[in-house]
């Protein structure tokens, strides 16, 4: 860290990747809860750059995966290694979008200001960037309603914008789109595609496979807890190697 | 901006509570029969008008009252149980007690009089019959200094109140007004003094059945607090409060009180 | 009391409010402002020590659970008594003077009211916490700025809470009456007012006051669920 950024904390929330936090490895990590096992000896490593999907059946433990990876729980065993080594500096630069939308009892620009707060940036600058994410989400008109009323396209537009306010280097999506229909599916995709544009690194998780080959740059895949196939997009849906991730792609139901 | 205004509402409620302190006052400790009866709000006025001081009374029974002023939560005991009045004192508790003004206690009962007690003068006598025709009788039950009276006249009659608890004597613990209410809901007899008696409002079917006995006499006392076991007792404004009850002019307002028609209390303090 | 009684308890109200008797009219803003202020006293140690026991894990947190729960049917007047032992002159805090003053009532009172208003603040504020936590944790939101959310977003059910506890502080007479002594002009209260009458049997009177508290009762409740159904309407 330079010395200006020292003197001035806030500075670096604000201004993206000062001190880059990816990429981020994670070795040998279990999850187990009450004696079973969830995930199962995972070792990979996220990089700056292409977006990863993390596919697999119900139950394959795609959102433990990224809740791990988030911080929100421990593994049992293994670790997990961010390039940055200041914790402060690695919760603040990442957010997550959750498959059940949480908005706060506020007003549609309220829940991005609280966003805004929590990660410390600011008064000065939150108006600009709540009016820029709103516009950028569709939602300006809809900036003082109750975030509660909104449509569940829309609830989910204004989860995505909330977490890219806080100008994340790294976003986590958990089936973001799962509850939508396709023109809300589609938006959300957009507005995916111009985050990652702007240089935040996309990490999502997904059962939907026609999104997977739409977004995916590289995949992951994981089966009763275990990872067994990690590989470029391109390379992934041409021909995985192992035979689970084969029978998916099929369409097979997998268990 | 109207959760704003009603924040501040709210909390200038608070700041503007009333606090005692900044007033002149003192604090009388004295009865239920005495506040009951109409008497303090007749008496009170005109000595604050006179003397710039304001009488705040805690109307309990006579029991809790000489409780509260033995804690030292009072300046002045104003009540009517002359031994334990006297106890009071001699356990240096209160500086000197006074005779302040007397009014009696009568037997109510209902109008069907069960007991046939209806016009006797002997009190005792009156309530053994009501005791020997298990007829029922609600007491105050309360420590207070009708209660301690009616045990008196218990005792008198020969009569273990205690044994027939629960039946034919039923204890209410409450005031007199209540422990009225109660009479009149059960068809009960119950002694009670005479103003309070005559202010209250919900006779029903309840009348006086004995009076006029001498044993029925009720003294009331005042005491000031001792400021040797209390120092904040506010010696100055408790003495004036004393002195103006037992003057001429005090005397003479308690003689002046009255209730449709009756006069309640006799004023007899020992200047006058 | 009979039927007359009930029609003459009408009157009566119907009179005094009619007729704004002074008297009247200063007991029903001191019983507001007790009751209020004692609410307000209570909202303030009741919430965050609700929030407190629903978001932190804590050895004893069951225990206080159970106690809140508890003592909320504590009956007014065991914390009467306990708040008169502790301002008479004969106890701890004699020396402030506050027994058989307004203040006095208003402690009592909050007393009353704080587990009411903590014990339903732990159940509103532990429902969302349940729905908020992990997105709170995602944001890195500390356990304190998390319960100052949850007691904002929760403020319309918290109201109901509230709201119960200036019910139970308006209606009691058990503790106010031992702290307050029921003094002419200083400690009268709409509820001691109704035990004097009773006492002095005139129930119609009684019964008159009783009408003219559930009216307040009514007006109180009234206008918080206006301010709730706008509020509500506004921000969901």
């Amino acid at each position: 860290m330079t010395q200006a950024a020292a003197l001035l904390p806030e500075w670096r929330l604000v201004m993206p990747a000062s001190q880059p936090i990816l990429p981020l490895a994670l070795r040998n990590v279990d999850y187990e809860i009450r004696g079973a096992r969830l995930l199962e000896n995972i070792s990979l490593a996220l990089e700056t750059g292409p977006r990863t999907v993390v596919m697999g059946p119900n139950g394959a433990g795609k959102s433990l995966l990224l809740r791990i990876c988030h911080g929100l729980l421990q593994p049992s065993r293994g670790s997990l290694q961010w390039a940055n080594p200041i914790m402060e500096q690695v919760r603040h630069a990442q957010a997550m979008v959750f498959q059940r939308t949480v908005m706060l009892r506020r007003s549609t620009a309220a829940n991005i200001a609280y966003a805004l707060a929590a990660y410390r940036v600011p008064r000065s600058q939150r108006n600009a960037i709540i009016a820029e994410v709103l516009e950028q989400a569709g939602l300006a008109h809809l900036a003082y309603r109750s975030a509660r009323v909104l449509s569940g396209g829309e609830q989910q537009r204004l989860a995505l914008a909330r977490a890219w306010a806080v100008k994340p280097q790294v976003l986590f999506l958990d089936e973001p789109t799962a509850n939508l229909d396709p023109a809300a599916t589609h938006a959300m995709e957009e507005m995916i595609g111009r985050i990652h544009g702007t240089g935040t690194k996309i990490v999502m998780t997904t059962h939907d496979l026609g999104q997977a080959r739409r977004l995916a740059d590289e995949v992951f895949f994981l089966h009763r807890g275990r990872l067994l196939e990690q590989a470029p997009a391109r390379s992934f849906f041409a021909g995985p190697q192992c035979a689970e991730a084969a029978a998916f792609l099929e369409g097979k139901l997998l268990w | 901006m109207l959760r704003r205004a009603f924040l501040v509402t709210l909390i200038t409620l608070f700041v503007t509570l009333p606090l005692s302190a900044a007033e002149r006052f003192i604090t009388v400790a004295s009865t239920t029969s005495t506040e009951n009866s109409g008497l303090f709000d007749y008496l009170l006025p005109k000595f604050t008008e006179k003397t710039g001081i304001e009488a705040r009374v805690v109307a309990v029974g006579t029991g809790q009252a000489i409780e509260l002023a033995r804690k030292g939560d009072a300046d002045v005991l104003f009540v009517h149980h002359k031994p334990s009045e006297e106890k009071f004192v001699a356990d240096g508790q209160g500086v000197k007690r006074f005779d302040v003004m007397y009014n009696d206690f009568v037997i109510v009962g209902p109008k069907s009089d069960p007991a046939g007690v209806k016009g006797m003068k002997d009190a005792a006598g009156a309530m053994k019959k009501i005791a020997d025709s298990d007829s029922p009788f609600a007491s105050r039950g309360d420590d207070s200094g009708t209660h301690k009276m009616e045990l008196g006249l218990w005792k008198n009659a020969g009569v273990d109140v205690k044994a027939a608890s629960g039946g034919w004597y039923r204890e209410t613990g409450s005031g007199m007004g209540a422990t009225l209410n109660t009479a009149g809901g059960m068809d009960a007899y119950a002694l009670t003094d005479r103003a309070t008696w005559l202010n209250f409002a919900n006779k029903g079917d309840l009348e006086i059945v004995v009076e006029g006995d001498p044993k029925l006499f009720n003294q009331y006392g005042i005491i000031l607090v001792n400021p040797e076991k209390h120092p904040h007792v506010k010696v100055k404004d408790g003495q004036a409060f004393i002195d103006w009850i037992l003057s001429p002019e005090g005397q003479q307002v308690i003689n002046g009180y009255e209730i449709k028609g009756h006069q309640a209390f006799f004023a007899n303090a020992s200047g006058s | 009391m009979n039927m007359n009684d009930f029609s003459a308890a009408f009157g009566t109200a119907l009179h005094l409010i009619i007729h704004l008797d002074t008297d009247l009219v200063a007991i029903v803003l001191l019983s507001l402002q007790v009751s209020l202020s004692a609410v307000l006293l209570a909202a303030c140690i009741g919430l965050p020590i609700g929030a407190a026991v629903a978001v932190f894990r804590f050895p004893g947190r069951g225990v206080i659970i159970v106690l809140l729960n508890a003592l909320m049917g504590l009956p007014p007047v065991v914390v009467g008594l306990m708040v008169y032992l502790m301002l008479s002159r004969a106890g701890p805090l004699g020396e402030l003077g506050l027994l058989f003053t307004p203040m006095a009532m208003v402690i009592a009172q909050s007393l009353l009211v704080t587990p009411i208003i903590a014990a339903l603040t732990r159940q509103t504020v532990a429902d969302l916490h349940d729905e908020y936590a992990e997105q709170l944790r995602s944001m890195g939101v500390g356990p304190l700025r998390a319960i100052g959310t949850l007691l904002w977003d929760g403020r319309f059910s918290l109201l109901t809470g509230i709201l119960a506890g200036f019910g139970r502080a308006s209606a009691e007479v058990g503790a106010v009456i031992i702290v307050g002594g029921n003094i002419n002009h200083v400690t009268r209260v709409m509820t001691t007012t109704i035990a004097l009458e009773t006492s002095k049997g005139n129930l119609a009177l009684a019964l008159g006051l009783g009408l003219i508290l559930m009216l307040l009762a009514l007006a109180v409740n009234g206008a918080a669920q206006v301010l709730r159904d706008s509020a509500q309407r506004a921000y969901g």
